[in-house]
Formats: structure tokens, C-alpha cells, sequence
């Protein structure tokens, strides 16, 4: 059983991708042994109307079996009225937490509407999935970069928010060094391995962050789904730490009642 | 699914702990590659995927086998031979028979002759201590076509490398490469052209698609793989598409779904490789792009080596290597 926190609904802006339909996406889920998979949408890249994005989020994974598909709404505090999608999320839609992307949404982490939202978050126990690359930014259309978001004000926010709970996706091509240290050091901050790459990438991770911290995500389907699931195998990992990546330890952050776990979500 | 998965992976682990020390190699090759088609066969299994070489008779994956077209000594540590070891051992955890190698370390994107002869001998010293799973490919600056072609015939006509490896220093349009194919083709030696096409910016020297496009076509006997197929993949197998003596090699960029099937679909699944880049990528992460790919099993088989064994079968004939 597979745990996988990074997959996306929807449509990728820029391409179609060979799995971007339900049916096929959950082929693929089911044939690579991934038994629950937290996803946002696509659509909260661009699109304005946020509410809709996340009506469409629940809706469709309300209909799949419950506990397989589990909504992060999306939420963008730049647009006006922002904290009613937070409401709507945890209260309308009982969604476990939120999806951000703030370089596609354009602000900083040192802006203070992020830490708002982080609190908003904290307040009412919602997880927050902060997405720190969907791609390579060599490869981004030309008329589209968008860069990474810079994780250095991260360590300060969190250390301020104890009972915050943050998954940073897509975020160790980009995290290292001492700002990586000081994050793992500061609060409940976890990352996933989409984006890991070396020869026995898993192992190396776990040289520098605890085995708690790290999750099982894909990033699928914009990259392939295998190619987490084959890292598994790269890495000679324990069968404890096979377990604790790939499933316990993101059961182990969502121990906090949620009413999305496990039941319907919509 | 997973089930199978936990239940496969430690047996086979201890298996090839106790049976196929990677500190020395002494394995057979047909145990080797009975192991090593069990080891994708389980890999790809993990992956929901039909294993290609399941339980197979070793004649049978020995053509079925993965070779890796793309990796460096960078990415590990110590010497050369701990380097080469550290990489087998996990390209047998991923049931990858043989590797490329080309470069030693560290990088340099626009070396003097004698850092390329130095780091030529480290590629040769890894390839030396491989057990005859690891292949070389001889690093040439091609702003130095004298000294290149001492270098190609060094390795390439006198010793045990396979083929050309050109990276950064200058564009492959320009003329000065002109001496160094024409050595390269006399010697049955293919050529790997980096190329990139980066929304960043390019290298000075950093070659695109296009530019490996004009050098090919200038050169149409000479077999040319264009490594990472510009990264940004749906220009680069445009750019490459008309020039049928350049291969599209899939390393170094992430796993993004499509590339595969894109390259079969416009340039036949015979003008496609797989290579993974690794120490810096991840064999799992490039490996995924060929396995998690909507193409025919027959065409993966080509791509996971059947096309590299086809375009080094002259040299490989020539210094009496079976593959």
C-alpha cells in the first residue's frame, strides 16, 4: 500500500498528458499499488475562480472509492475574498488541508498574506501542501517562467506556528544546505521524494532529514508514476523505512480527526 | 500489489548480496544476466508493469537486457574503481546490465588537453575495474582538434572506448568538429552530442538540437545520439526529426509523461535511447520514462538497449567484444 501525496486532477496547461483522465489516472494508481492519493487540480495554477476549481475537486473525488482520492483545495491569497475558499474547503467540503502555489500566484513567503493563510490554516487544523516547483524551469515555455518559490522565510513562519503542519511538494531540487536543516528543525515540515533525483536518492535523503519527515509523492501525472515507485527500490531501504515512506508516515499526519479520511470527502 | 512488492524485494536482495559481490565482480555473465533480468523483472513488476524479461533463459534477456547509454563518475566518491562499484551496485539493485561512462571529474565544461587525458584515464581505470559491464566514451574539446584526435585515437582506435562524448566547450554546427567525425566514422566510433534548449538560457558552448541537426546532416554516415534531446524534448524531436542519423537519447531531465511516446511516434522507436545521466539522476527517475511509457514492450526493448547494442555492433565487432 502506497500513500501518494503529490498527484494532480485536471489539465496540465501546457500539454495533455497520457494519464490526465480519471479512468486511466486510476489504472495507473491502482496498477502501481498506491491505495489512497492526496490531489489538488491542475486548474488552481490559473484559474480565477478558485471556487470553482475546488467544487469540481471534491465533487470528483467524492465519487471514486471513498478514502481513494483525497481533495487539498486550492487556494490563492490574492485574490479578493481568499479566506471564504479556506472556509469552503474545511467546512463545505471537510477537505484535510489546502494546496499553495505561490509562484503562480504571485507572492512571496515573506509576504504577510502568507503567514495569514498559514494561520488561517493552523486555526482550524488544516495541512498545508506548499508547491515549490511544478517544472523545470529550463523547460517552461518561453512566454511562462515561473521560478521557484524561495523557501529561505519558511524556518521563522513555522517555528511561529507549532501546530502547523506543512508538506512541501516538488521541493528537493530546490531545498538544501542549512535552509533545509533549519526548516526540518523548526516545526512539522515534511517533504516527499517527485522531485529527487541521484543515484540512491532516497538514502541520501535520509542521511540529512529524518525518516518521519519524508512522504511518498509522485508528482504524477506530469511525471511518471513509476518513477517514485522505482526510487523505492533504488535506495536499499529498511523494511521499516520502506513502510514509513510509502504509507505510515503520512497516516501518521493525518491522525488528526478529519472526516475526509477514510470517508466521503464531498 | 504492494504485497508483492515487500514479499520479492528482500529475497532478491539477499540473493544479490550473497551471491554477486559487487567489490569484485566475479560473477558469470550468464548469472549475471539471469540476475539482472530477475531484478527488472521485479523492478518493473513494483512499477504495476508487466516485467519485459520475466523468468526468461539468459539468450534471451541477454537481448532484452538494459543498457544505460549515459552516465558519469560524478555523483559518488573515492576513486574511480569505488566509483564505477558504488554504480553497479545500484544499477544491479535497477537490472541495468551495462553502462556507458564518460567524464571523470570534476566537471569541467571547457578543459585543457590535459584534463581531458586526465579524466579520459579515470574513465578508463573505472571501465578497467567494471568486469566488463561498463563501457567508455572518449571526452573531447573540440576547440582542440589536434590534440582531440590524438585523444580519440588514444582511446578510442588504441584502446577500449566506444564512441565520442562532446559536451559544453563549443557548438557542434561549427566546422571545427568536421575532423573529428570523419576520425570518429573511420573508427565506427558514434558520437554524443549534449544538447539543450533551456527557457533559462543557454552555455556559451552548449549546443541545441538544431545545431547537432546541421553538424549531422554534413555528416550523414556518421551515427549521432543526441543526449537529453534538448530537454526541452517536444522542440528537441522536432529539431532532429528530419535527420535520420541522430538519435534521441531521454536522459537528464525529469520524468515528464510523454517523452517516450512522443519520440516513438515522430522518430520510430528505433531513433530512440535510454540513458539515465546518473550520478546525477536517479536510475529510477529514467528508467520510469521508458517503463511507465504508453509503447509497445517491443519498442522498450529497443530503447532499453536493443538500439545502443545495434549502433556499437561494428566497434564492439571490431575490438572482438560480444555484447
Amino acid at each position: 500500500m502506497i500513500v501518494d501525496v503529490n498527484v494532480n486532477l485536471s489539465r496540465w496547461p501546457f500539454r495533455r498528458l497520457p494519464c490526465d483522465e480519471m479512468p486511466k489516472l486510476l489504472e495507473k494508481l491502482a496498477a502501481s499499488g498506491v491505495t489512497q492519493a492526496w490531489v489538488g487540480s491542475f486548474d488552481g495554477l490559473f484559474h480565477k475562480d478558485i471556487g470553482g476549481v475546488n467544487a469540481r475537486l471534491a465533487d470528483e473525488c467524492s465519487r471514486q472509492r471513498p478514502g481513494l482520492l483525497i481533495p487539498f483545495g486550492s487556494v490563492n491569497p490574492k485574490l479578493p475574498d481568499w479566506q471564504e475558499d479556506v472556509r469552503r474547503v474545511h467546512e463545505d467540503y471537510h477537505m484535510p488541508g489546502i494546496r499553495l502555489h505561490p509562484n503562480y500566484h504571485g507572492y512571496r513567503l515573506d509576504d504577510p498574506v502568507f503567514g495569514e493563510l498559514c494561520a488561517s490554516a493552523e486555526r482550524r487544523g488544516l495541512i498545508v501542501q506548499l508547491v515549490l516547483r511544478m517544472e523545470d524551469p529550463r523547460t517552461q515555455h518561453p512566454l511562462m517562467p515561473v521560478p521557484d518559490v524561495a523557501p529561505e522565510p519558511l524556518a521563522d513562519l513555522v517555528a511561529a506556528r507549532p501546530n502547523l503542519r506543512l508538506v512541501l511538494l516538488n521541493a528537493t531540487r530546490t531545498l538544501s544546505g542549512d535552509v533545509l536543516d533549519r526548516l526540518m528543525a523548526a516545526g512539522n515540515v515534511y517533504c516527499e521524494i517527485a522531485m529527487l533525483e541521484g543515484v540512491g536518492g532516497i538514502s541520501n535523503l535520509l542521511s540529512i532529514v529524518p525518516l518521519d519527515r519524508v512522504l511518498f509523492g509522485s508528482h504524477f501525472p506530469f511525471f511518471h508514476l513509476e518513477a517514485a515507485v522505482l526510487k523505492l527500490r533504488e535506495s536499499e531501504l529498511t523494511p521499516q523505512q520502506t513502510e514509513a515512506v510509502s504509507r505510515k508516515n503520512a497516516e501518521r499526519l493525518t491522525t488528526i480527526p478529519n472526516p475526509s479520511f477514510g470517508s466521503h470527502s464531498g | 500489489m504492494w504485497t508483492a512488492v515487500l514479499v520479492t524485494n528482500q529475497p532478491l536482495n539477499r540473493e544479490l548480496k550473497l551471491k554477486m559481490p559487487f567489490s569484485d565482480c566475479k560473477t558469470s555473465r550468464r548469472e549475471m544476466l539471469s540476475r539482472t533480468g530477475r531484478a527488472a523483472a521485479v523492478a518493473a513488476v513494483s512499477s504495476g508493469l508487466r516485467p519485459l524479461w520475466a523468468e526468461q533463459p539468459s539468450s534471451q534477456a541477454a537481448e532484452d537486457a538494459v543498457w544505460d547509454m549515459h552516465g558519469h563518475l560524478a555523483g559518488a566518491s573515492g576513486t574511480p574503481e569505488q566509483r564505477i562499484s558504488q554504480f553497479l551496485k545500484y544499477a544491479d539493485r535497477m537490472g541495468i546490465e551495462r553502462l556507458i561512462v564518460f567524464m571523470g571529474y570534476p566537471f569541467s565544461t571547457d578543459p585543457s588537453p590535459e584534463e581531458v587525458r586526465r579524466q579520459n584515464d579515470q574513465v578508463l581505470q573505472a571501465v578497467a575495474h567494471s568486469g566488463g559491464r561498463a563501457f567508455g566514451f572518449v571526452y573531447l574539446n573540440p576547440k582542440q582538434t589536434e590534440e582531440s584526435l590524438r585523444e580519440l585515437d588514444r582511446c578510442v582506435r588504441d584502446g577500449p572506448m566506444l564512441g565520442v562524448k562532446l559536451w559544453t566547450a563549443l557548438r557542434c554546427h561549427e566546422k571545427a568538429l568536421d575532423p573529428i567525425v570523419e576520425r570518429a566514422v573511420e573508427l565506427k566510433a558514434p558520437i554524443l552530442q549534449h544538447t539543450w534548449l533551456k527557457a533559462t538560457g543557454n552555455l556559451p558552448g552548449e549546443s541545441t538540437p538544431d545545431d547537432l541537426a546541421e553538424l549531422a546532416a554534413r555528416h550523414p554516415k556518421a551515427p549521432f545520439i543526441a543526449a537529453h534531446v534538448g530537454g526541452d524534448w517536444e522542440r528537441g524531436i522536432r529539431s532532429i526529426r528530419g535527420t535520420t542519423n541522430v538519435t534521441a537519447e531521454i536522459c537528464g531531465s525529469d520524468p515528464t509523461a510523454g517523452v517516450v511516446e512522443m519520440a516513438v511516434r515522430e522518430l520510430g522507436a528505433e531513433r530512440v535511447m535510454y540513458g539515465s545521466d546518473f550520478g546525477g539522476r536517479s536510475f529510477a527517475s529514467q528508467l520510469a520514462k521508458v517503463y511507465g511509457a504508453d509503447v509497445p514492450e517491443a519498442a522498450k526493448r529497443l530503447i532499453l538497449g536493443g538500439n545502443i547494442r545495434r549502433m556499437l555492433g561494428e566497434i564492439l565487432a571490431a575490438k572482438a567484444v560480444k555484447p
